[in-house]
């Protein structure tokens, strides 16, 4: 009998070329995607003389500097910026791979862009030099972010890792009303911290993910990095398959997509299968989250109050507290309901998706904003799947700012910002002080609850507002 | 990448510790690709230029002696502060073959390597007599040798040096990780007919 594998196990095996002494595994890598940060990567091969080994297998795309008022090149904000964009050009030309560039009707954020090409397929490897790349793990496949060592991938085709741990992460029960997958990963990050999966690939499961639809599991292993961790995924079935087939790069229908289903199909982790690290969380107790501070697993029930150092018994971790606290300007018991905000965001690789837009446009609907409100679709594929169902008219008839697909007010690199003590309600992955500019106040939370503060002001709770 | 065997150069004393990378190459041109050819001048841009572009006739780099300098001799800690590729760019395109100093970050230690330049660490009692030579004969030369593993100061004191057997071979054969691997390109070819014809979906 073979030893029981995890679906890692399984990906990782079925791409190990060879081994080394030191115990690095050398891996294949089927997909590379390249966004406007990667010309130091380019720039060594140039130098040293390498080739990029297989074209049909690299995909650019600009998405951290491009604007969201417009799609051409003067929009964006400055030379700099426009000449990351045309070096990314340049190097998809010289190096012959595929460019979605600026006023491509596929382009968008790269962990939007993989999905609906069908490049994320299950058990695939892909690497891009993102943080945020595991979004694509949700269908099933090992999605890596890889700082820096992206330009060997591009001469080899491979990368040389060594196997991290593994660990599950179970959510069962059911959902509650007005509870979003943002809620669930973060009240995940308020479980485990931000170190909880350091040195892990994790694999989400129990009844409340697998009830989750494929974007809504993309949300949940985006914020895997909030955790420490560079790989999160979750098993292929049903849903994952039909949400696959007929992509451009999806196997094509007739033998082929019957081959491709048969492989799938194996790979979910064996029911024996060994976790170093797993842990459950009660689905049903799940409210709609909101961060108070300056890290991801800062995340409270919005019911709940701003949380009071002095109960902290750690004293590395009172001063955190503190320091995070004095930044973001509040005060212990301050119920989250009564902090006003200046702005919102709607958008990113972990809100960006239509179906994040239609949650939001439900709430909006009817109702106006009454602070500086911003959405950026994902994709120009989800800008043009949003205008045909009207939500462009919903949030435009509310008062929101309608944009241009992009990463904009998530890192805040293309000109779109938060002012410096301004306080925003965003559907982004990360609170960091200075994240969406300098002085910036962030407070994460889901679409729908992002849309509820723009029409009421002030963190609300989405379940007062859901009709 | 060029082979790195041995080296003989004028060198430049910095008695600094904790030189960042910050001054090595200040934040605001990470941005810029080594494509622009302009990486040599950005080394230690804000402490060698002022803002007019005109050269600070102080800093140790603009001192007519130390003009030709392939070699720096630092102190502790060099290097240190935010992981930055441009700060070993810098260091190569200026022309700086080697860097011999008691401590230095481990990210620029591994890109030192990548990048042909020759990473040195000896205590601290023999970089600060180095250090105190080139300052009492500005100009003078230090000789590495690779395969010796042995440092020779501008006095001909012999400073013998420690590199594991992965950097030293990546040096001397001037490869860097993507070269050891294409070594490998049987295995990689083998590997992706195997591949494919199981995964035949996606190489289409």
């Amino acid at each position: 009998m073979t030893r029981p594998r995890t679906i890692f196990d399984k990906i990782w095996d079925e791409h190990t070329i060879t081994t080394d002494d030191s115990g690095q595994t050398l891996l294949y890598v089927d997909w590379l995607l390249f966004a406007e940060s990667s010309f130091n990567e380019f720039d060594v091969l140039h130098f040293e003389g390498y080739k990029v080994r297989s074209p049909k297998q690299v995909f650019g795309v600009a998405d951290h500097y491009t604007s969201s008022r417009g799609t051409t090149l003067a929009d964006v904000i400055d030379v700099e910026r426009r000449n990351l964009i045309l070096t990314l050009e340049r190097n998809a030309r010289e190096g012959g791979f595929t460019f979605f560039g600026l006023g491509d009707p596929r382009r968008g954020i790269q962990h939007l862009v993989g999905p609906e090409q069908g490049l994320a397929q299950p058990g695939i490897i892909m690497l891009c030099i993102d943080s945020h790349t595991a979004t694509q793990g949700a269908v099933g496949a090992l999605a890596y972010g890889v700082g820096g060592d992206l330009d060997h991938a591009l001469a080899t085709q491979t990368i040389w890792q060594r196997k991290p741990k593994q660990m599950r992460i179970n959510v069962e029960g059911k959902r509650g009303v007005g509870v979003a997958s943002k809620d669930v990963i973060l009240a995940i990050l308020a479980e485990i911290g931000t170190d909880g999966g350091v040195q892990h690939s994790i694999e989400y499961a129990g009844s409340v993910i697998r009830d989750m639809s494929v974007e809504e599991r993309m949300t949940v292993c985006n914020m895997s990095i909030e955790a420490g961790s560079p790989a999160g995924t979750v098993a292929p079935d049903a849903k994952t398959f039909e949400y696959v087939q007929g992509r451009p790069f999806a196997p094509r229908a007739g033998e082929q997509w019957d081959a491709a289903l048969a492989y799938w199909k194996t790979l979910p982790s064996d029911r024996d299968a060994p976790w170093d690290k797993e842990v459950t969380l009660d689905g049903d107790q799940i409210q709609p989250m909101v961060t108070w501070g300056n890290s991801p697993e800062d995340g409270v029930p919005i019911t709940d109050v701003v949380p009071d150092p002095s109960g902290e018994p750690d004293a590395q971790r009172r001063a955190g507290m503190e320091r995070s606290l004095e930044y973001m300007g509040l005060r212990p018991g301050t119920r989250m309901t009564d902090i006003a905000i200046d702005q919102v965001f709607i958008g990113s690789c972990t809100n960006g998706r239509i179906e994040d837009l239609r949650d939001a446009a439900a709430i909006v609907k009817g109702r106006k904003v009454v602070v500086s409100s911003l959405v950026v679709p994902g994709s120009s594929g989800v800008k043009r799947q949003a205008e045909s169902e009207g939500l462009d008219r919903i949030f435009k008839e509310a008062g929101f700012y309608w944009g241009e697909a992009g990463c904009s007010m998530c890192i805040s690199l293309n000109g779109d910002a938060v002012p410096a003590g301004k306080r925003c309600a965003s559907t982004s992955n990360r609170n960091f002080q200075g994240r969406q500019g300098k002085g910036s106040r962030t407070h994460l939370v889901s679409p729908a609850m992002a849309a509820a503060a723009a029409v009421t002001g002030r963190l609300a709770d989405v379940r007062d507002l859901i009709r | 990448m060029e082979p790195f065997k041995s080296f003989t150069a004028v060198a430049v004393p910095f008695d600094m510790d904790n030189v960042d990378t910050d001054q090595i190459i200040p934040a605001r041109l990470m941005r810029k690709s080594r494509r622009d050819d302009l990486h040599g001048t950005y080394l230690f841009r804000d402490l060698r230029f002022n803002e007019d572009g005109s050269e600070k006739p102080e800093f140790i780099l603009n001192h007519p002696e130390f003009r030709k300098a392939r070699i720096i001799v630092g102190a502790k800690n060099y290097a240190c502060g935010s992981m930055r590729i441009g700060a070993i760019y810098t260091h190569y395109d200026y022309g700086i073959r080697a860097v011999i100093v008691e401590t230095m970050s481990d990210t620029f230690y591994r890109n030192c390597v990548k990048i042909g330049i020759l990473p040195v660490r000896l205590d601290g009692a023999a970089v600060a007599g180095l250090r105190a030579q080139l300052h009492q004969r500005p100009g003078a030369t230090i000789s590495a040798d690779l395969e010796l593993q042995s440092v020779t100061g501008p006095d001909g004191s012999e400073h013998h040096f420690e590199i594991n057997a992965f950097d030293k071979r990546c040096l001397i054969k001037g490869l860097n990780h993507i070269g050891l691997t294409l070594e490998r390109v049987t295995e990689i070819t083998t590997f992706e007919d195997r591949y494919y014809q199981k995964m035949t979906w996606l190489r289409q």
